[in-house]
Parts: structure tokens; C-alpha cells; sequence
């Protein structure tokens, strides 16, 4: 299996701040593009679609697509429209319409 | 509730020329865009991101910095950070992460620009495949270069971003260019527009001569795109020249033009019209930008594709003539003063048949196999959408409840112009005849949390 997106970083030297992503301790640069900096991290599991169940990763950078949808503190939002802040608890949106998610 | 003279949605060229002119006529003005940072695409971040990459970024890019130094204006307040989730009656909802607010204005100008046109194609939404111009933004906001892409479609746009990421240090894999040798024929037949569009095609051609410079590979006349991967993309694979290849790849970022993005124009009442010429729906203004919705105005890319420089003329005449309709500026002045603008932006307009014949949108994009995915927020494929259409359903509404494309959380902006397609060839009805998806407010997300506040902050205040 391949890594995720492999992304360069121009500025490699922004401070960094701990965030959660599923339950897992991240380190992303504070103040960046959300959506951005977890791809930069390798993640690629933001939404989980309603029928099929498979994730989803950012398409449109630009708040169009829903694609990068997390629950960002409990409230689903779009990750490409958020900044990195230090301790944020990140999940993927599930939106599964059966089972324990089925309200989302 | 604060209240202006004129709100403008959208900090792009378009926006920000308006506010400046506006501002300089005596109006109060309010800049809103959800990003950061003023900009809009062409030039987002540019305040931020020209000390640091702006030369990878190119020339271009750097003409954003006066205009976004032009509203440091003492008359423009510029809310960054906020979306407009609702526009009314000369009331904007707005919200931000410090929740939702209202502002009212005497006049709305839209200045919401344009959004990549969406390209279906199989494997369109495995994680890995991204707008060109996303990962654009990616790069101009987060200064990150995809690296071993594969750019599939047609375009300027595409051949700028490849240009971008081997500037950066991310060469792409390659170019997949799904434009016919018969489109640069048509083109090359319209030669005394090339004459005129001089400046352009230079820089096009410069731009080519970087990437085959520096052995970036162009594919031509692409047909059959498939992007393959189990739960990734890692292989595109299309046909050319009669062979069929296959180029893996840890990206593939597609492009075939962008279309207004037209969700806020749509939410104030604007009567829209299908242009066969952008393939999407345009809002209908005069040649001011003046809609027909009183007081309500759009400027930029969102009211008619026409490119960066032509956005922020039509910003500039946009704001210079609300000044005049709300009585701060006299007709003659008003004449005097945008006769320029007018003559240069409809010169940048009269440029735009070139590159809608030079790079058309896919074909195969514009009418998807059945089994490839258009609506993707609930998982709907061309063939089902045929199928509701096949069963008597009649306008796009219809096949809305039918299938349930075009319900999901994007309201229809990835799919919208790909049903409209889709029922009009099944049914053979006029496309003006079937109906367009209806944009209710919220047109961005917005919490109960903030839209309680909002209502506290309305009944304590005294200023209403
Ligand atoms: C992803 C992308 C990349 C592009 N890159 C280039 C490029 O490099 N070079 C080039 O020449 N052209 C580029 N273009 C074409 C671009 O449309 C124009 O050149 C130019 O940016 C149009 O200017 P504008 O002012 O009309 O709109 P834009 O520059 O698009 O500005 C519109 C602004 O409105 C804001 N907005 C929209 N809706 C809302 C809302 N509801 N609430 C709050 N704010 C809102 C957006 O955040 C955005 O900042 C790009 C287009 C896209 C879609
Ligand atoms: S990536 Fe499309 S909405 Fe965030």
C-alpha cells in the first residue's frame, strides 16, 4: 500500500501544535489550512460516504465539495474552511444512515 | 445590527476593486470573504505568500498585492473569516468560528468568482484525485507541492499549475490533455483574435517551453480517462494515438475550466440562464452588473467567466456605478470615469472564444458513462439519474427527489450542471424548460449554537 498524498513543504519551519485525530496524537502546523496539513500528515480518511462507506479525501480546497468533512470538537465542518488550533479532537465525518452514526 | 451602504461578498480582484472604488466615492463599505485573507483564487494569500514563494508563483500572482493593499481603506471594513450563509432584503448572516452575525447593507454586490468545473470521470472520487487549481490553493495558501501528479483535462489553468509545482520542486508525472488536435485547428482559424490576445499566448507559450524544459511529458489528445486504485488513486490510465497507457502516479489533479460559482446569486433571487458557451448557468445583469433583484449586483468570474484582469474591471464599473445609483456619484463622472474600464474589460472578454475553442471541457466529462458517479455527496451514477428520467421524471427537481442527486450537503454544486445535461438529452426538453436546483438558505454551513447567538445578539441590540 502506498503512503498517502506526498506533499512538499515551502516552509518547513512553522511551529507545531498537538492535535487528536481519531483518538491518535498529531502534530500539524498551528495556524495552517486544516485540511491541507492533515493530508500533509498522510492522513486520507476524512469523510465516510452514506451508502458505500468509503472515505473520501479533500477535492476542491475551496469549500464546494464536502469531501473534507471531520467532526472538528463534535460539530461536522468542512476542514478545507479551518485553521490548525492546538488541541482540536478531529474524526472522521461518518455518515453512514444506518447503525450508531445514522443521524449525522 | 451594523449597518453599510454596500456589502460585498467575495475578496477576489472583482471584490476588491469594487470596495476600493466605492470607498473612494464616500460609500461605507463591507468586504466579506470566508478565506483569511484577502485575494480570492487568482491571488489568494498573495499578502502572506509573495515575500516568501511568490516567485514560484509567477508575475501574475504579484499583481495581486495593490489591490489587496487598496482596501486598507478607512471606509471599508473587511470581514475575513466570515461565509455568507443568507442574503435578504439588504441583510447578509454571516458566520465565523466566533458564531453567526448580521450586517445590513443599501446594496449586495456578489463577487463570489468561479469554481473549477466539476469532471466526472471513473474514479473520480477516490482520496488522491484533487482540482488542479486545489491543489493550487494548497500551494499559494500552505506553501505544499503535490508531488508525482498526473494533470488530466484541458485548460491554461492546467498547464499554469504544472508550471507551478515544477517551480516548486514538484515536477508533475505528466499531462494528460484531453484536447482534440481539431480544437487547436479552430483556434488557430480565429487568428486575428490571436493577434489581439498577443500577451496571453506568449505566456502559454513560455509556459510550455518550461515544462518541456524540463521533460514534464504531454500526452495529447487524450480520450477514455479512468483514474484506478483500490483505496487510492496510483494509476491513470487513458487512450491516445490509439494505444492505451497507463502512468501511476500519488496524484491525479483534473481540470477542464471553471463556471461561476452562482450559490449565493441563486439564494437573492437572481434569475439565472444556461450559457452554452461556459456550459453552467450565468446570473442575468446589464453590462453594469446590475441583476434583477433590486439593490442586488454581481461583478467577477460569478456573473461571466472572464478571467482575473476582466474580473477586477467589472469590480471597478460594478462599484463605481452602485455610488451612482445610491446618489454619491453624478451620471457624467460615473460615464467619464469607467468609459475606460468598460472598453478594456469587454477588449479581455472579446479574447474568451479563443480559449473556449483552444481548451473545451472534456467530452466525456460533460456526458458521463453510466456507471461513472455525478452526484457525490449520496453516491448517484449517471445511470441512475438516466434511469429516473427513463421512469417519467421530468425537470431536475424531479430527478432530485427520484434519485436523491443533488440532495447531499453541497446543494448541488458538484452536480447540478451534469443533471441539467443528463435530463435534457433523455427527455429532449429545452433546458431552459427543466428547472435549475433550488438554493435555500443556509447556502454555508451555520450551527443551531451560532444562529441562537445571533438571535440574542439581535434582540439586545438598539441600533436596529
Ligand atoms: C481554484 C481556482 C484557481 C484559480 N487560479 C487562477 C490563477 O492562478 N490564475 C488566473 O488567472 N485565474 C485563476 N482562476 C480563475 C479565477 O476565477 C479568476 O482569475 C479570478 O480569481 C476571478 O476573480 P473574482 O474576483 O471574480 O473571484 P475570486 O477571485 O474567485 O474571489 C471570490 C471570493 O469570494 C469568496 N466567497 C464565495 N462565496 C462566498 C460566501 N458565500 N461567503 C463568503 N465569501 C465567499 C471566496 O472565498 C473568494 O475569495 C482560478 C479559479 C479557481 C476556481
Ligand atoms: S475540500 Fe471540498 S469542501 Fe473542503
Amino acid at each position: 500500500m502506498k503512503p498517502g498524498l506526498r506533499l512538499k513543504s515551502l516552509t518547513p519551519d512553522a511551529p507545531l501544535v498537538e492535535v487528536q485525530f481519531g483518538g491518535e496524537a498529531l502534530m500539524l502546523p498551528e495556524g495552517d489550512n486544516l485540511a491541507a496539513a492533515l493530508l500533509a500528515a498522510g492522513i486520507d480518511g476524512f469523510r465516510q460516504t452514506p451508502y458505500q462507506g468509503v472515505a473520501r479525501a479533500p477535492y476542491c480546497m475551496m469549500g464546494i465539495c464536502f469531501d473534507c468533512l471531520l467532526e472538528v470538537d463534535g460539530v461536522s465542518q468542512q476542514s478545507c474552511m479551518v485553521q490548525v488550533r492546538a488541541g482540536m479532537d478531529l474524526r472522521p465525518a461518518r455518515q453512514r444512515r444506518e447503525g450508531p452514526y445514522a443521524s449525522l | 445590527m451594523h449597518r453599510f451602504d454596500l456589502a460585498i461578498v467575495g475578496a477576489g480582484p472583482a471584490g476588491m476593486a469594487a470596495a476600493r472604488e466605492a470607498a473612494e466615492a464616500g460609500l461605507k463599505v463591507a468586504l466579506v470573504d470566508e478565506q483569511p485573507r484577502a485575494g480570492g483564487q487568482i491571488y489568494r494569500n498573495v499578502g502572506q505568500a509573495a515575500q516568501t514563494y511568490g516567485a514560484q508563483l509567477g508575475k501574475e500572482y504579484l499583481r495581486g498585492v495593490p489591490l489587496v493593499e487598496g482596501i486598507d481603506h478607512e471606509a471599508i471594513t473587511h470581514f475575513s473569516g466570515h461565509s455568507v450563509w443568507a442574503i435578504e432584503k439588504g441583510q447578509l448572516a454571516l458566520n465565523s468560528p466566533d458564531g453567526a452575525r448580521q450586517i445590513g447593507a443599501r446594496c449586495v454586490l456578489l463577487a463570489t468568482g468561479a469554481i473549477e468545473r466539476p469532471m466526472p470521470v471513473p474514479g473520480w472520487t477516490l482520496p488522491g484525485v484533487m482540482g488542479a487549481g486545489a491543489a493550487q490553493i494548497m500551494l499559494k495558501q500552505s506553501g505544499l507541492a503535490v508531488e508525482n501528479a498526473v494533470l488530466v483535462g484541458s485548460g491554461p489553468l492546467l498547464h499554469l499549475v504544472a508550471v507551478q509545482l515544477l517551480r516548486a520542486g514538484a515536477p508533475p508525472v505528466a499531462l494528460v490533455e484531453t484536447r482534440q488536435r481539431r480544437d487547436s485547428r479552430r483556434a488557430l482559424l480565429m487568428w486575428r483574435l490571436m493577434l489581439r490576445a498577443g500577451r496571453y499566448i506568449q505566456r502559454s507559450l513560455a509556459d510550455l517551453n518550461e515544462l518541456r524544459n524540463a521533460g514534464v511529458p504531454r500526452h495529447m489528445a487524450c480520450a477514455d480517462v479512468a483514474l484506478l486504485g483500490e483505496r487510492r488513486v496510483d494509476t491513470v490510465s487513458f487512450s491516445s494515438g490509439g494505444r492505451r497507457q497507463e502512468l501511476s502516479c500519488d496524484a491525479a489533479l483534473l481540470h477542464h475550466g471553471v463556471v461561476p460559482h452562482v450559490q449565493a446569486s441563486r439564494a437573492a433571487g437572481v434569475p439565472h440562464i444556461w450559457s452554452d458557451k461556459i456550459q453552467a448557468h450565468v446570473p442575468v445583469c446589464d453590462s453594469w452588473g446590475r441583476t434583477e433583484v433590486p439593490r442586488v449586483w454581481v461583478a467577477g468570474d460569478g456573473a461571466w467567466i472572464g478571467g482575473a484582469r476582466a474580473a477586477e474591471l467589472s469590480g471597478r464599473i460594478a462599484g463605481l456605478a452602485i455610488a451612482h445609483d445610491l446618489g454619491f456619484v453624478h451620471s457624467p463622472e460615473r460615464d467619464r470615469r469607467t468609459s475606460g474600464w468598460i472598453e478594456e474589460r469587454d477588449f479581455e472578454l472579446s479574447l474568451r472564444p479563443l480559449i473556449e475553442k483552444a481548451f473545451p471541457p472534456y467530452a466525456a466529462a460533460l456526458a458521463p458513462a453510466d456507471n461513472v458517479t455525478v452526484c457525490r455527496c449520496e453516491e448517484i451514477s449517471a445511470g441512475e439519474v438516466r434511469q429516473a428520467v427513463r421512469d417519467g421524471a421530468t425537470g431536475i427537481n424531479h430527478v432530485k427527489v427520484s434519485t436523491r442527486a443533488g440532495m447531499g450537503r453541497c446543494q448541488g454544486r458538484m452536480c447540478a450542471a451534469a443533471l441539467a445535461r443528463i435530463v435534457v438529452r433523455e427527455s429532449d426538453a429545452k433546458i431552459d424548460e427543466i428547472g435549475t436546483l433550488n438554493a435555500r438558505p443556509p447556502i454555508k454551513p451555520v450551527t443551531l449554537g451560532a444562529l441562537a447567538g445571533m438571535r440574542r445578539e439581535a434582540e439586545g441590540s438598539e441600533d436596529d
